[in-house]
């Protein structure tokens, strides 16, 4: 936890860097000496020199961006995912309606059934991409971790629509071994073991 | 006047008009390219090979986009005014001698197309001329940012051709010919021979000068975005448009060409290297300084440039000629 520190620091204005300012030439002598020392001096040159050492040292900041990419955080909130139990690959939501009740934008609408084996499941599950807000709370809600926030953020389509379907956001079967555990909103911390206390029965 | 020496003259005039509107183009890559690296950035990338062929995509850009002459305008000076800036700048390299005389197949070629006795007079002359092309475009655009821009080029122009003028009389005076190959042949003996370490002074004031009457960014008034829009150029589209741009980098490269003979030695042999070569490597050094100052330091504003010129500039380049008339006597 310690670690954390440094983040909770919010006095922002400790490391300003305050610039020395010249007082302004009032006198015609005072102006002719100020270009005089300006002009031998050679202060030009030495912005010359930086801009030349800045091309010589040759360090780039372009990110090539379809062909390069930065690495997003781990906890960035894009198009939602709906995950899929890792050994039986059934899918984890059990249709609680939870996610749906806590939308803010109200964009998230479920249909659920009870299969053959007694378990409630979702039939239809969409997200209304106009009208999401992309603010996390139905992951958090989730007591299943089944829906999360993926990390595909070029959604780009003729309709944004394209990413709201159930069958596009839900984890393909061949693909489950590829799942990975999402460490965002709502996901247990690494550390999360360690931290349970057992709840006493009695004071 | 002999059949040969027509044709010959015609070869040059297609060679510099095809070479230099090429180096335009290329000026315009190298420009991009040394601006993005100065910043940091990578400049143009994806059109060919490190964005060589970018140069090929702005082409057909200009060529295809719609020629827009807006109503109100003066229509007839609002279209010639880009040829005279791109056409000047042309007509100013016909008295630049750019490389030393050569042998193809037993014929004697010089690489200038007219060698007139007042060269200098004449290339300095034909640059300011092309300052008509701003001022025209400017007035006949019927827009406020146009009119502008028309304005600083009229006091830019009074301002720095005092400067040019005053600046190379000194060196006219030392080697006593206007003519570019004089001014070349006066310094054939090596470094120690060129007239910049006799007028250090004069070469200072010519290139600032220089910047002014080319229109680089210490002094690019003209069209300055963040004030003008784009100055002049506000209401011009395509070829037109582009017709300024490529008069721009031609006088470019006409200032590094007279630069170069001038002061730094012209196109003489340079210790090992072959004088060809040599006036390439000093002309491209100062289209490098033009972009290179581009990337370091502000523009001033035209109050200012007034200022530097008539204030600081003209008075130092007179005492010049004077000190120089002086030591020249005794």
């Amino acid at each position: 936890m310690s670690g954390l520190e440094q983040f909770k620091d919010r006095n922002v204005s400790q490391n300003y860097y305050k610039v020395k300012i010249e007082p302004y030439p009032k006198t015609p002598w005072e102006k002719f000496k100020r270009v005089v020392k300006r002009t031998f001096k050679l202060e030009l040159f030495v912005g010359l020199k930086i801009t030349l050492l800045e091309m010589i040292r040759f360090n780039i900041h372009t990110i090539q961006y379809p062909k390069e990419k930065l690495p997003i955080a781990p906890r960035y909130r894009a198009v939602h995912k709906l995950l899929r139990l890792l050994e039986s690959g059934t899918e984890r939501c059990i249709g609680c309606g939870l996610c749906e009740k806590i939308c803010i934008a109200n964009c998230i609408r479920i249909d659920t059934k009870v299969d053959e084996f007694g378990r409630k499941v979702p039939t239809e599950y969409t997200i209304n991409f106009g009208r999401c807000i992309f603010c996390g709370y139905c992951a958090e809600v989730c007591p299943e971790l089944a829906i999360v926030h993926g990390p595909d953020y070029e959604n780009a389509s003729e309709q944004r629509a394209h990413f709201a379907l159930k069958e596009d956001m839900l984890t393909p079967l061949d693909k489950l071994k590829e799942q990975k555990e999402f460490p965002g909103f709502g996901a247990p911390t690494p550390a999360a073991d360690q931290l349970i206390k057992k709840t006493p029965l009695a004071y | 006047m002999d059949g040969a020496f027509v044709i010959e003259t015609i070869i040059k005039i297609l060679i510099v008009l095809g070479l230099f509107s090429a180096l335009a183009g290329f000026g315009t890559y190298v420009e991009r390219k040394v601006l993005a690296f100065m910043q940091r950035r990578l400049g143009p990338m994806h059109v060919g090979p490190y964005g060589l062929l970018q140069v090929l995509a702005d082409g057909i850009k200009l060529f295809t986009k719609e020629d827009f002459i807006p109503k109100g305008a003066n229509r007839v000076i609002f279209m010639i005014a880009p040829v005279i800036t791109a056409a000047t700048a042309f007509i100013a390299m016909a008295a630049i001698p750019m490389f030393p005389e050569f042998t193809l197949g037993g014929y004697t070629v010089k690489p200038i197309i007219s060698d007139i006795n007042v060269g200098l007079l004449f290339v300095l002359g034909v640059m300011a001329t092309g300052l008509y092309g701003p001022l025209l475009a400017g007035m006949a655009s019927q827009n406020k940012w146009s009119i502008l821009g028309a304005a600083r080029t009229a006091i830019q122009f009074l301002s720095y051709e005092v400067v040019t003028g005053l600046s190379v009389l000194a060196p006219v005076m030392i080697v006593g010919s206007l003519s570019l190959i004089d001014f070349n042949n006066y310094q054939a003996g090596g470094v120690s021979d060129w007239l910049l370490w006799k007028q250090p002074v004069a070469f200072v004031l010519f290139l600032i000068a220089g910047f002014a009457e080319t229109n680089r960014t210490p002094f690019d008034l003209l069209e300055h975005e963040a004030e003008v829009i784009s100055g002049y150029a506000t209401e011009y589209s395509g070829m037109r448009w582009g017709m300024f741009f490529i008069g721009e980098y031609a006088n470019m490269f006409t200032l590094g060409f007279l630069a170069s003979l001038i002061f730094l030695g012209g196109f003489n042999d340079l210790w090992f290297i072959p004088g060809a070569i040599a006036i390439l490597l000093k002309v491209f050094f100062i289209f490098f300084f033009l972009l290179w100052t581009r990337a370091s330091w502000p523009h001033v504003r035209p109050d200012q440039l007034m200022w530097l010129c008539w204030k600081v500039l003209m008075p130092i380049a007179v005492i010049n000629v004077v000190v120089t008339g002086i030591v020249m006597m005794f």
